[in-house]
């Protein structure tokens, strides 16, 4: 046996990728329900999404408020008397708010899941909006901003997107102490009235579902009075601010500076946006990256760098994050600048491709285990308006991009007179 | 209830093999037993920084994570004050490069002089980035030095100092590898759409021919029963006062392990729990309150922490969260109470074992602890406490004297 030798492998390109199909009905009332059934582990997720995100916000922060609230206090139950509810059974409800949609989650055991649906019904028809719950919020959203704001990598991830998106577009907006003052009931109860009770509402559920689900689903929810109107899509423009380098200092004493560069990007839906995903890899998508290999690996300036699109709806970013020792960290902003110019002058051998491609497609394969996996896939497609051949198409992509194909899109994108960029000390 | 084959190689190496064929995935999981309770004092941080230079290349592979990467594969690997594990997943075909690089790093690293360099920075970033630029990011530094004056868990993974890091020469690299990184330290799973048999054939031929090594005899020294509470008050530019309060508990092993478990769970375990219920809800004096433990080895420590509210004093949320605590003390649980976090021990072991890479690494843990096949009776362990049981631990977790409570205050 000769160690340096490595074993024959199958090249991850030769897989052939398949998204297990989802199963769809609606309830009565036309709620779409996407479901996968599947999974060893008796246990069961169910998500329901309304479009009810900051998008929506007549005042900054109310549909994350609303969001929150959902959660304490219906007309039949305390906010502790439903936590218990659900904790007694050992189901997790959690809730979230994105821009465009907001979600409330169930994760329950599968034996247990009949038992809650009714609750979340509650949380979701009769939820109260009580004054003091309101308070407690505030004030303990007011303290975790306190701790947040001194954090610099906090800091530097809602300046950035406030430089790309406007501060006035959702992606951009941020929230101040006096922000959360100005936050009302009567906002919540009006908010929850037009975008929950008369919302728009989406169901996903995937694991191991109990005998009869289905009507077990449209008992519960199957007579809420949403979708009667079509969503509304927001639409928002991004409005770039024009000064393009920050230096913030927020800690005289600060150790690190965390960085981040950005470029406006277009959605998923835009032509280049699948290749593009192949080129983010290979520039600082993952741990054998080109950012990661030259400034952490090799120059140790750093604990990681990444660099991803983010995952927006309507218009997107494309960003460069790290924190790295105050002292480099200029070094750092300049190697990253270096390896731009790397891809938009040379091209990429075929080994480094050919890894990037089967590290992407062994990815894939690993991110479809388990129907919570599926299911998230499904989710995106389905909430960013496309359909199946999204996946197959970026699995495509990933087969068969060339290496002149990612010049071409270096030299389009990776240009930093196309970037803002940060610093916070 | 989760399958798998245990085997053992000829030089000590114990193998475990769970089949998954509703995945077209493996996972290769090694567990080393050592973590930095297994460090000199006065070189801290480095089992944690011989993990980075795992990564640093091999006897005969100069790069770890590339032909993983050419097989469609990912990796990383973490340290903790017990143990070091590294974990791969590929697609299964590819099983066989995760053989072949996870045993020419268990038979001899290369001990690149350049590797060693750049992770010592890299850790020294890791190290910043975590525990010094973060508000409350030294909290667990002081903290374990309050609440053990003997134990190696004294001391954090990411080490004592800056300075120890900066310190390690090739020389220490070396020793350690020597010293912990051999078969009958480690313990290897193999999980996934894959055949047992094969996974024989593989294990022998890769790390078969292994030297077994000498083994490493653990004998730390044991930390004293704490006799008299201990206090500390810290000042800090922080923004708000956080109070930090921990208590030693029984060992992972210990048949009193899981009442304590059960008893953080009462007491800190989300929106119904009775610290978030009595002092964030009902009283306001804390903005978020938490009761968690780390599971380590040996006996570690309950610990509740929590934030105060802007313009509340400290110690009169002290006072309320101890009120608290007696009344698990004095009264103990109702039947109901003891039902329900029953019920989400359930819920949390299933949720747990549903990624094929968590199964891996928790039979890897479960093994090291003593057995692997602690996977499948955890969770009747968790069903067979009392509420007596639970009574009598609070009594003697809360016992004033084994107390250490931390001030962490704001300056500003």
């Amino acid at each position: 046996m000769n160690r340096k030798i490595a074993p024959q492998i199958k090249d991850a390109v030769d897989y052939t990728l398949a998204l297990k199909p989802y199963e769809h009905y609606t309830l009565d009332n036309g709620i779409n329900v996407y479901s996968i059934d599947a999974g060893a582990q008796e246990v069961v997720q169910l998500e329901m999404v309304y479009y009810a995100g900051n998008c929506y916000d007549p005042l900054k922060g109310i549909a994350a408020a609303t969001n929150f609230l959902l959660k304490n206090g219906t007309t039949n139950k305390t906010a502790f008397q439903i936590n218990e509810a659900f904790d007694y059974y050992g189901g997790y409800c959690n809730r979230a708010c994105y821009n465009e949609t907001s979600i409330v989650t169930l994760h329950s055991l599968s034996k247990h899941i009949d038992k809650l649906l009714p609750i979340l019904h509650e949380m979701l028809t009769e939820s109260v909006f009580l004054q003091q719950e309101l308070d407690i919020y505030k004030q303990n959203v007011k303290q975790r901003l306190k701790v947040n704001l001194q954090k610099a990598e906090f800091v530097a991830g809602r300046l950035i997107d406030s430089y790309i998106y406007g501060e006035h577009h959702p992606y951009g907006v941020y929230t101040n102490p006096l922000d959360i003052d100005a936050l009302n009931i009567e906002a919540c109860k009006a908010f929850y009235q037009e975008y929950y009770i008369n919302g728009n509402c989406t169901i996903f559920v995937s694991g191991k579902m109990p005998l009869n689900f289905k009507e077990s689903l449209n008992a519960v929810f199957g007579q809420m009075p949403v979708n009667k109107k079509p969503v509304i899509k927001p639409v928002n423009k991004s409005i770039q601010i024009e000064q393009r380098k920050f230096r913030v200092d927020i800690d005289p004493n600060s150790v690190q500076g965390a960085i981040r560069i950005a470029m406006p990007f277009p959605n998923r839906l835009h032509p280049d946006f699948k290749k593009v995903m192949v080129l983010n890899t290979l520039f600082g998508g993952f741990f054998g990256s080109r950012l990661m290999s030259n400034i952490r690996e090799d120059k140790g300036y750093t604990y990681g760098i990444y660099s991803y699109i983010q995952n927006h709806v309507q218009e997107s970013a494309w960003l460069i994050s790290t924190e790295a020792g105050k002292d480099v960290s200029e070094a750092t902003i300049e190697e990253v600048y270096k390896e731009m110019q790397r891809l938009r002058e040379e091209k990429i051998g075929d080994e480094e491709l050919l890894l990037v491609r089967n590290y992407m497609i062994g990815g894939i394969l690993g991110e479809l285990d388990g129907p919570f996996q599926i299911m998230a896939k499904w989710k995106n497609i389905i909430l960013n308006g496309m359909d199946e051949s999204y996946f197959y198409d970026s699995v495509h992509e990933i087969k068969s991009v060339n290496a002149e194909q990612l010049m071409e899109l270096a030299n389009k994108y990776l240009r930093p007179e196309n970037f803002w960029e940060l610093v916070v000390y | 209830m989760i399958q798998y084959e245990k085997f053992i190689l000829d030089n000590g190496l114990r193998v475990l093999v769970h089949e998954d064929k509703s995945t077209p995935m493996a996972v290769l999981n090694v567990l080393y037993d050592v973590g930095a309770k297994d460090e000199n004092p006065d070189k801290t941080g480095f089992a944690h920084l011989f993990e980075h230079l795992m990564f640093g290349g091999s006897k005969n592979i100069p790069s770890y994570d590339e032909p993983l990467q050419v097989a469609g594969g990912e990796n990383n690997a973490f340290t903790t004050n017990d143990l070091t594990n590294y974990y791969c997943q590929l697609p299964a075909e590819n099983i066989e490069t995760a053989f072949w690089l996870e045993s020419d790093r268990m038979l001899s690293l290369a001990f690149s002089k350049k590797s060693l360099e750049v992770q010592r920075k890299v850790v020294c970033e890791e190290f910043k980035e975590h525990y010094i630029t973060k508000p409350y990011g030294d909290v667990w530094h002081k903290m374990r030095e309050l609440a053990y004056t003997t134990h190696p868990y004294r001391w954090m993974t990411i080490g004592a100092s800056l300075k120890h890091v900066e310190d390690a020469t090739l020389e220490d690299v070396k020793a350690f590898f020597n010293k912990h990184y051999t078969p009958s330290n480690a313990i290897m799973v193999v999980a996934g759409n894959i055949e047992t048999a094969q996974m024989k054939v593989l294990a022998e031929k890769w790390f078969g021919s292994i030297p077994a090594g000498e083994k490493y005899n653990r004998q730390l020294p044991i930390e004293p029963k704490q006799n008299a509470s201990r206090f500390l008050e810290v000042k800090s530019n922080v923004p708000l006062d956080a109070l930090y309060k921990c208590w030693h508990m029984p060992a992972r092993m210990d048949e009193r392990y899981y009442a304590a478990e059960l008893i953080s769970d009462i007491l800190g375990g989300g929106g119904s729990s009775r610290l978030f219920q009595s002092l964030v809800k009902e009283k306001q004096l804390f903005s978020n309150i938490d009761c968690y433990h780390f599971g380590s080895t040996d006996a570690g420590l309950l610990t509740i922490e929590g934030k105060i509210v802007k313009g509340i004093n400290i110690k009169d949320a002290e006072n309320a969260l101890m009120e608290e605590i007696n009344k698990i003390v004095e009264n103990g649980i109702s039947v109901s109470e003891l039902e329900k976090v029953k019920n989400k021990a359930e819920s949390a072991l299933a949720f747990e074992d549903m990624s094929l890479m968590n199964r891996a690494s928790n039979i890897a843990m479960y093994e090291n602890l003593g057995e692997a096949e602690l996977i499948n009776t955890e969770l009747s362990k968790y069903q067979a406490v009392t509420a007596e049981e639970i009574l009598e631990q609070a009594r003697i977790i809360f016992d004033e004297n084994n107390c250490n409570t931390m001030h962490y205050l704001s300056n500003n």
